[in-house]
């Protein structure tokens, strides 16, 4: 991908805070993110990271301020919820689970190719699963089911890419294995958002950092943003939901870089 | 008696047998398949209230209008229309989980059509409603069961894929598509047009019946969906047509019958089924190298 979409805008927070019943998750956020970045969002439990991308995908509106996104958003970003959200007991296999990847492509009623299925096939190859394609996915273990998922992103073919803890619970092949497809997502020009706990993996693997307590702590560079005092910091801003809180002032906007 | 006396013999006799047995089959093959995606949507208990929505509808519409199919199935269909719709919109518009507004909207609904019968003052037979007729279908109400049966058919058809979806990871769903909704209430809406359909030959209650236990039933010899579905489809019809014929055959009510034997077929099943029964788990077996 050239130099002048790498530089394009795809995502922007304007003064943006999403939350629950009133109660700010994410406070406050600015920022862009260009096409091809890589970025590790970082912070405590409770910090937002999953509510932002929630956000960007369109599943929770700002309370105030706003995202923008690209106009056919749901066709251009992929999204890896928490595994916990899939129904594990659900009687279906692998070859199905990853062949909904191709959604974009098929719709509600579309069929699929004899061209799809090569798609399907290299998708769960690529990632480690040949063999398993008729296994239910209840007779997996975590970290077969979330190359599962990897498979079914890779068929999504999506230029933003947004991933909400891909690596807990994962032992070191499948997160090698894993991150491994993250850098070559990075590598073909897409961007990466991924919710993360491992700093020493965001320091290796990620060149961006988003430090997030609820109000950002500091966004750019991982290694200028992953600093022991900033680590402190979020460590102290992210704060107990408040029922006597007062209405926030526009005055109050708290700005990251 | 002979084969054919026991099996046959009585739908080659009697005409009111052989219509009993295409009511039977068309709701099974409609029922079959809705009972199953409840189930797995954890909605087992769903279908049981919505027939409690359903009663007081066809109950006002025999009020209105006596033992009349349109009035009777109109008056359900917009009882249980207004319970599923209402109660999938308030769970996904608000905070409160679909099993709460359901609940909630089923007794307002059964309340209000116990509140309009007294009103009428009418000492209501209400047999009709509770328990079916399936040996006395006519020609409109068969026209009805297959109609709604082929209407659910085609629509599951069309749904199935977001159906599924929704299922088995409705974030993935939400994320790709803004069908989930939709989906969700036109299956609601499916499970009321089976339920109607159902309660002119086995009861508004009774009708649940039908649904609910060929699904579970399948749960305990099918692991996988497609497969699940053929067996549902199978022990509803299975279970319509042994239960016409024991009905026949010992002079019992034919809607209690046919729900027996599907409930003779879900016993058998927790106890013998290869899939998670009681004795196959309890039989000592080796186990295997990987």
């Amino acid at each position: 991908m050239g130099a002048e979409v790498m530089s394009a805008e795809v995502l922007a927070f304007r003064d943006v805070t999403l939350g629950y019943d009133r109660h700010p998750a994410v406070h406050h956020l600015t920022g862009t993110v260009n096409a091809g970045e890589l970025i590790a969002i970082c912070g405590p439990n409770g910090a937002g990271k999953s509510t932002l991308l929630k956000g960007v995908v369109g599943l929770l509106s700002p309370l105030a301020g706003s995202i923008v996104r690209p106009d056919d958003g749901r066709a251009r970003i992929a999204y890896l919820p928490q595994a916990a959200e899939v129904d594990r007991s659900f009687p279906i296999n692998v070859y199905d689970i990853v062949a909904l990847g191709l959604w974009r492509r098929t719709g509600l009623f579309g069929g699929i190719s004899h061209a799809d299925r090569e798609r399907i096939a290299a998708a769960i190859a690529a990632v480690g699963l040949d063999g398993f394609e008729r296994r239910p996915i209840g007779t997996l273990s975590g970290g077969q089911m979330q190359r599962a998922l990897f498979a079914r992103l890779l068929l999504q073919n999506a230029e933003i890419i947004l991933l909400d803890e891909p690596f807990t619970a994962l032992d070191a092949a499948t997160v090698r294995d894993l991150v491994a497809l993250v850098e070559r997502w990075h590598g073909e020009g897409r961007t990466v958002l991924a919710v993360l706990h491992d700093l020493e993996l965001v320091r290796a693997h990620f060149p961006r950092t988003l430090l997030l307590a609820r109000s950002p702590v500091e966004w750019g560079e991982t290694r200028t943003v992953l600093t022991s005092t900033n680590l402190t910091r979020a460590r102290h801003m992210c704060e107990a939901w408040d029922e006597s809180a007062h209405a926030c002032e526009p005055a109050r906007t708290e700005r990251a870089a | 008696m002979n084969a054919y006396d026991l099996l046959i013999a009585p739908f080659a006799e009697f005409d009111f047998m052989r219509r009993a047995l295409i009511g039977v089959i068309a709701l099974g093959l409609g029922a079959g398949p809705v009972g199953v995606l409840m189930m797995l949507r954890r909605m087992s208990l769903a279908g049981d209230a919505m027939a409690h929505a359903i009663l007081p509808g066809a109950a006002v519409g025999f009020l209105a209008a006596g033992l009349n199919l349109f009035a009777m199935t109109l008056g359900g269909l917009i009882a249980g229309f207004a319970v599923a719709l209402g109660a999938g919109a308030v769970a996904r518009a608000t905070q409160m989980k679909e099993d709460a507004a359901l609940a909630a909207f089923y007794l307002v609904s059964l309340a209000l059509g116990v509140m309009l019968v007294s009103l009428r003052g009418s000492n209501v037979d209400l047999l009709h409603v509770l328990f079916g007729t399936v040996l006395a279908l006519d020609d409109p109400t068969l026209l009805l069961i297959v109609g709604v049966s082929t209407v659910s058919m085609l629509t599951l058809a069309v749904l199935w894929r977001p159906l599924v979806v929704e299922c088995v990871d409705p974030g993935f769903l939400r994320s790709v598509s803004r069908a989930g909704t939709p989906t969700h209430l036109v299956f609601l809406g499916l499970v009321v047009l089976n339920l109607v359909g159902g309660f002119h030959a086995l009861g508004t209650l009774l009708a649940v019946g039908l649904m609910m236990l060929p699904a579970a039933t399948a749960r305990f010899w099918a692991s996988d969906l497609t497969a699940l579905v053929v067996a549902a489809v199978l022990v509803a019809c299975g279970s319509g047509v042994i239960g016409l014929l024991v009905s026949y055959h010992l002079g019992v009510p034919s809607g209690p019958a046919i729900i027996l034997v599907a409930g003779g077929a879900y016993v058998l099943s927790v106890l013998v089924g290869p899939i998670g029964g009681i004795l196959p788990r309890l039989m000592p077996r080796r186990h295997l190298e990987a």
